[in-house]
């Protein structure tokens, strides 16, 4: 185990850490109110909350956002313009004829329209889902499916490209906005509409439980699940924002995640907003030279990564890092995927200050589990649970859920009850179900607390992959595969690669008449990328005879990995198909 | 090396890092990220393919001087020229 990297107490504080005698339990719920303003009659209102208060309250000239463009242009929005764009957003939608609990999609880059879409659509009431840009057709039309899309917010090159082709198969899809000054047939030019549209807008007010965010995860079965959150989710986006990350009035906050994923919703939109942070965000994808020039340019305090992108960082060495001046940086946290712990000491080396790996999911709607400013760092642990989070790691016992003790292996789980936890998956009551048993909330990842309540990442207890950082569904990439003319079966997990952590790979076998090769290895990877994007579809595909399977017909994807990792292959008592 | 020659060693190795992508129809300006949709991860495959095909290695602060055919077959044909 490396060394533990100590926390001296910063000037003029006392340390955090004061011993407390026995367990408190803090409520969540309560220390997240203090944050937050709320409406009359105990009306709440993600949108509000992050913006139009701020205006109410006399501090509408603070920076929200400074945007860097692609081609290297910076703008600054106010909190006051801020909340007058998003108020535009709201009354287009209104204009349109949509009311309260609209399902409102984005799909597009990390453009300003992208975050006054999704605050004009909280303080209308209405349910945001972002979709990653980089999605293929497929992943997008599956999604805006389940989630029964009313209103889309896109580009012009992303919807002629992947969206068009389907458009009209989505029946309750009622209004497709682009961004821009012009639009294709069928759909609404944006810029105009917002120029058009007032810029005042009474938020709508919500109740806690009313429906706000839709954010879609992958099953290691079946298609993917819309894990559905409420307004009351904003105490905790508030509370977490201020305990693990440190984010506070005017601190200046990068998180580099896209909003695509719920990192880039909770920590790139919401939570920066309500605690008034001003947040960069850069449209431009990872560039190492950029990315140290940003920090220095804009004097970033706060940054929040991934473990990919840090990984990409170290390849480049520390002489890269070298030219850059990084001593604005308060604090470095990271999330997607376990943060390895040479990452850790790299970055205390290069940066000065080491990176906080945290832990949560888009089930949980916030961080659950961190290393936070003043506590020590054990390199490779995800940290403690945060204030009104209590953790347990448990075991099925056949007879329901045993809590493990410290030092072994289980299920990392979750006392239910946080604000920002999901709600339901849409129209999947019995996979929602599944995830709760005995009081507890059940994670799906396998993990140790050690002796001192540290917690560790071993495992997923399923099939998903975790590939730089997006949780990928076995089944989703398959079955695109299988859409393929010259494939018969499909099998895909995930195995390890240094820089991503987890990249797809997938085995197939073959119709009749199919020649396996490198020509049609190509062809189906290409036509993979075509449905699935870059992100989701398989690196590389290996052609079998056979899939090992169980005498039901189910692949074994469990015994591919073991062999693909040359890992011990278990209990193989159901397996009837022998892989060939 | 001609840049002619180093720009059809690019698209043959783009080609196989992203099969979706067809060499014949990639503009000379297309942009790697933003018109052909590579992830970060296809670039760095892509530069291992490139080194692995011609023994230049491309640091990551030139990732830029290959972000379309045309920047990559200049840079590419200007690393060769280079005296070991």
């Amino acid at each position: 185990m490396q060394d533990i990297i100590r926390k001296r107490p910063r000037s003029g504080q006392a340390p955090a850490s004061t011993p407390v005698a026995g367990f408190v339990t803090l409520d969540a719920r309560a220390l997240g109110r203090s944050l937050v303003t709320g409406l009359p009659d105990g009306a709440l209102n993600i949108g509000y909350e992050a913006v139009d208060r701020h205006v109410v309250r006399g501090d509408g000239n603070e920076t929200a956002i400074v945007w860097l463009s692609k081609e290297g242009a910076r703008e600054i929005t106010s909190y006051q313009e801020l909340a007058e764009l998003s108020s535009r957003f709201a009354n287009v939608l209104k204009s349109h004829g949509l009311e309260k609990g609209a399902r409102v999609f984005s799909a597009m880059g990390r453009e300003k329209e992208l975050y006054a879409a999704a605050l004009g659509t909280w303080k209308a009431g209405m349910v945001f889902t972002p979709l990653f840009a980089a999605f293929g057709p497929e992943p997008f039309r599956t999604r805006m499916e389940i989630g029964e899309a009313n209103v889309l917010v896109t580009s012009r090159a992303l919807y002629e490209r992947k969206i068009a082709a389907w458009r009209e198969d989505i029946p309750t899809l009622l209004l497709v906005l682009i961004v821009g000054e012009e639009a294709p047939e069928g759909c609404v030019a944006l810029g105009p509409a917002l120029r058009a549209a007032s810029p005042e807008y009474e938020t709508l007010h919500t109740r806690p439980e009313d429906p706000a965010l839709i954010h879609f995860t992958s099953g290691t079965t079946g298609k993917p699940k819309g894990a559905l959150h409420v307004h009351e989710a904003v105490l905790y986006h508030a509370l977490s924002g201020r305990h693990a990350l440190g984010l506070r009035p005017g601190i200046r906050y990068w998180c580099t995640a896209d909003p695509g994923w719920v990192t880039g919703t909770t920590y790139g939109i919401i939570s920066p907003l309500v605690n008034r942070a001003t947040m960069i965000v850069d449209e431009a994808e990872f560039d190492l030279d950029r990315w140290y020039g940003t920090l220095q340019r804009e004097k970033v305090q706060i940054w929040y990564s991934a473990p990919t992108a840090i990984r990409m960082m170290m390849r480049a060495g520390k002489d890269a890092a070298e030219p850059f001046d990084f001593s604005s940086l308060e604090f470095l946290a990271s999330v997607g995927e376990p943060l390895n712990p040479e990452a850790v000491i790299w970055s205390n080396e290069v940066f000065g200050l080491p990176f906080h790996d945290n832990w949560w999911q888009t089930e949980t709607g916030g961080i659950m589990i961190a290393n936070t400013q003043d506590a020590d760092i054990k390199p490779g642990s995800m940290g403690k649970p945060l204030p009104g989070i209590i953790a347990g790691i448990v075991e099925n016992t056949g007879d329901g859920l045993r809590e493990l003790p410290d030092g072994e292996i289980g299920e990392l789980a979750l006392r239910p009850g946080w604000p920002s936890m999901m709600r339901a998956y849409l129209n999947e009551q019995a996979r929602y179900d599944k995830c709760f048993a005995d009081g507890w909330y059940l994670s799906g990842d396998l993990a140790m607390r050690d002796a001192d309540g540290y917690y560790w990442f071993v495992g997923r207890a399923d099939d998903l992959i975790k590939s730089s950082g997006h949780l990928i569904g076995p089944f989703e990439v398959e079955s695109a595969l299988i859409e393929h003319d010259a494939v018969a079966e499909a099998a895909v997990i995930g195995v390890p690669d240094e820089t991503a952590g987890e990249v797809v790979k997938a085995f197939v076998t073959l119709n009749r008449g199919a020649e396996p090769g490198p020509e049609l290895e190509r062809d189906i990877r290409g036509f993979a990328r075509k449905r699935l994007g870059a992100a989701v579809a398989p690196r590389e595909i290996v052609f079998r005879n056979t899939l090992p399977k169980t005498r039901s017909g189910k692949i074994m994807r469990r015994l591919l990995k073991a062999r693909e990792l040359g890992l011990p292959e278990g209990d193989t008592s159901t397996l009837e198909t022998e892989e060939t | 090396m001609t840049e002619t020659e180093t720009r059809a060693i690019f698209l043959e190795e783009l080609n196989r890092v992203a099969p979706d992508i067809d060499p014949a129809t990639v503009r000379d300006t297309d942009h790697l990220q933003d018109d052909l949709d590579l992830d970060s991860m296809d670039i760095l495959n892509l530069v291992t393919a490139l080194h692995a095909r011609l023994g230049v290695s491309i640091p990551e602060s030139d990732y830029k001087e290959i972000e379309t055919p045309r920047k990559a077959s200049g840079y590419l044909a200007r690393r060769l020229r280079e005296p070991e």
